[in-house]
């Protein structure tokens, strides 16, 4: 089943040194990507989350391991992975039209002026920007800078978007209202999404599956909490939801204690890569015993071809 | 009216008038030809120039005046090498500075969006830049003169080395300086070198070039009285040195004075340019 997801990570590897005794940032880090599929990742800061999204973005390289997306390696910047970078990263001397314009015509070198051009306003008009197309980004606000970002990033329609803590810089009610876009833009264009946060509630509104990364050095995914909360939440309701705050407890803890400790599980075999194991906190029963919530799961071992 | 209702730009022009009228006065006072010249000030004359009627030495305002409507109506005349209006001579040091001013720039832009981009160039070529920046351009002429044979393009290469450097410099620390984000924006776009170089590498940079380009521009105007001093024949450098030989203090000081007004112009362009390219974070 594994060799036919969108996108695979195998044994991803990243040390800032070659000398046997310098620890890298992360190892072994394992997991497959669902067309579609929404993935958070949360970490503590240190731990790699960034590097991993800059080598799937393909602007870092890994010391050790295989990307795969859609059948094909990933080696070096692609058109088919829209970023949407913390710092928005807009040009500051164009438009916000020609900042969008500036990607679609790297996308489409062969299209027309009015071409282009429609093509940007639709996604302007996306993320609720009509009107500011002939603003410079120092006229906007940080959440209408971020949005362009996000515009930049759909417009080029990659086949995955990569978002690097994109509402990070936002004050509480614009993240609020962008995360309630980003949620419908991605539910209508099915896109596929990897987005770190440190947000735990933002993850949880947002993802179909949340990755948790324990601290560097040596730092792996631990485990993948899947979001057993409906599809249809909302900012408003998802508090509601008698699973929120099992997933969200469940969350917390790790980055509080298991983070920490979580390492000491992990099993190293050269010969057997380790997935981190999929857990369902949401759909635990009432009477769990406080003591297994504590302890991790195993992961699940597979032999290297 | 109160003075605090002025704005603080009218408040500066009064006070700039103020000072140029005090500064006039004190001129004039100290100048002015006197009946009873004291011991000292008749042999200062006679140094200065016994033959010349009621001149005791520096010229008053007035006569500066003079010579400025003077020069000013009649601007480009023509009598001959050694009197040549105003507007020519400077017309003469322009040209000179422009061509060697825009030489430089051919080079400086290049190569340094080549030492911006590459870290390998920048180690190589800085002890040349390091050891060659430091050298009074006029060092040059001596060379220039043996090797090109031709005094007025002597000049121009003297204007080239002098305005090289700043521009050269800026023009690297602007490409190196680029903000990362950006570069990884183009990078994911797969963006190609050259539109890279253009669309975002150039943008970018270039407040930092405009500077650059502003003091060469400075030092080539700087550079240029002094080249023309030397090499002689045409130009504002050598119109100053000529009437110094004519000990007409009075063209001197006006010739400095249009020195003084053209450089501010000349940075004044610059300042718009530099204003056009800036871009706000």
């Amino acid at each position: 089943m594994s060799s036919h997801s969108f996108l695979q990570v195998r044994q991803l590897r990243k040390s800032y040194s070659d000398a046997p005794d310098v620890k890298p940032v992360f190892h072994a880090v394992n997991f497959d990507i669902e067309k579609g599929e929404f993935i958070c990742i949360i970490g503590h800061s240190g731990c790699g989350k960034s590097t991993i999204l800059n080598i799937l973005a393909g602007v870092d390289e890994a010391s050790g391991g295989t990307v795969i997306m859609d059948a094909r390696e990933v080696a070096g910047p692609s058109l088919d992975r829209g970023v949407v970078f913390q710092s928005h990263a807009l040009m500051p001397w164009l438009t916000v039209l020609k900042n969008i314009a500036f990607a679609v015509k790297s996308r489409w070198p062969d299209w027309s002026d009015e071409k282009v051009k429609a093509h940007c306003q639709k996604y302007i008009d996306l993320v609720r920007l009509t009107g500011n197309e002939q603003k410079k980004p120092s006229q906007l606000s940080g959440g209408m800078k971020q949005r362009v970002g996000i515009a930049r990033a759909f417009a080029i329609e990659p086949k995955m978007l990569l978002l690097d803590e994109p509402f990070g810089a936002l004050d509480a009610l614009t993240r609020g209202t962008i995360q309630d876009e980003l949620l419908a833009i991605c539910a209508k264009t099915q896109q596929t999404v990897f987005m770190i946060t440190h947000d735990v509630d933002e993850a949880i509104l947002l993802a179909d599956k949340i990755m948790l990364m324990s601290n560097g050095p040596e730092a792996r995914i631990a485990e993948i909490v899947v979001n057993t909360l409906p599809k249809t939440r909302t900012r408003a309701d998802i508090h509601h939801h008698p699973q929120f705050y099992k997933i969200r407890n469940h969350l917390v803890d790790f980055l509080v204690n298991r983070s920490k400790t979580v390492q000491q599980t992990f099993v190293s075999d050269p010969n057997l890569i380790a997935f981190p194991p999929q857990v369902m906190p949401g759909l635990d029963g009432d009477s769990v015993d406080p003591a297994a919530a504590h302890k991790a799961p195993p992961p699940v071992l597979k032999q290297i071809k | 009216m109160k003075a605090s209702l002025l704005s603080l730009p009218i408040k500066a022009a009064i006070l700039s008038v103020m000072l140029l009228a005090v500064f006039l006065l004190i001129w004039h006072i100290a100048t002015v030809p006197k009946e009873t010249a004291s011991a000292t000030d008749t042999e200062y004359a006679k140094l200065m120039g016994g033959g010349a009627p009621k001149t005791t030495g520096l010229p008053t305002p007035g006569q500066i005046g003079e010579a400025l409507l003077k020069q000013i109506r009649n601007p480009f005349y023509d009598n001959g090498p050694n009197d040549k209006g105003i507007g020519i001579q400077i017309a003469y040091s322009l040209a000179r500075v422009l061509s060697g001013f825009l030489l430089a720039a051919l080079v400086a832009i290049p190569l340094g969006f080549l030492i911006g981009m590459s870290p390998l160039i920048y180690r190589a070529l800085n002890p040349f830049i390091q050891v060659l920046k430091p050298i009074s351009p006029l060092a040059w002429m001596p060379l220039a003169l043996y090797t090109i044979k031709d005094s007025a393009t002597s000049s121009i290469f003297v204007i080239f080395i002098c305005s090289i450097w700043p521009m050269l410099i800026n023009t690297a620390h602007g490409v190196a300086g680029v903000r990362r984000d950006w570069l990884n924006v183009a990078k994911t776009l797969e963006v190609g070198i050259f539109r890279k170089a253009f669309l975002v590498v150039l943008p970018a940079a270039a407040p930092t070039i405009l500077t650059g380009m502003r003091i060469s521009m400075g030092i080539a105007w700087l550079v240029i009285v002094a080249a023309e001093m030397l090499v002689g024949g045409t130009g504002i450098g050598y119109f100053v040195w000529n009437e110094w030989n004519n000990l007409s203090l009075t063209n001197v000081i006006f010739a400095i004075l249009m020195i003084g007004v053209v450089g501010m112009l000349l940075d004044m362009l610059f300042s718009v340019l530099q204003r056009a390219v800036t871009y706000v974070e």
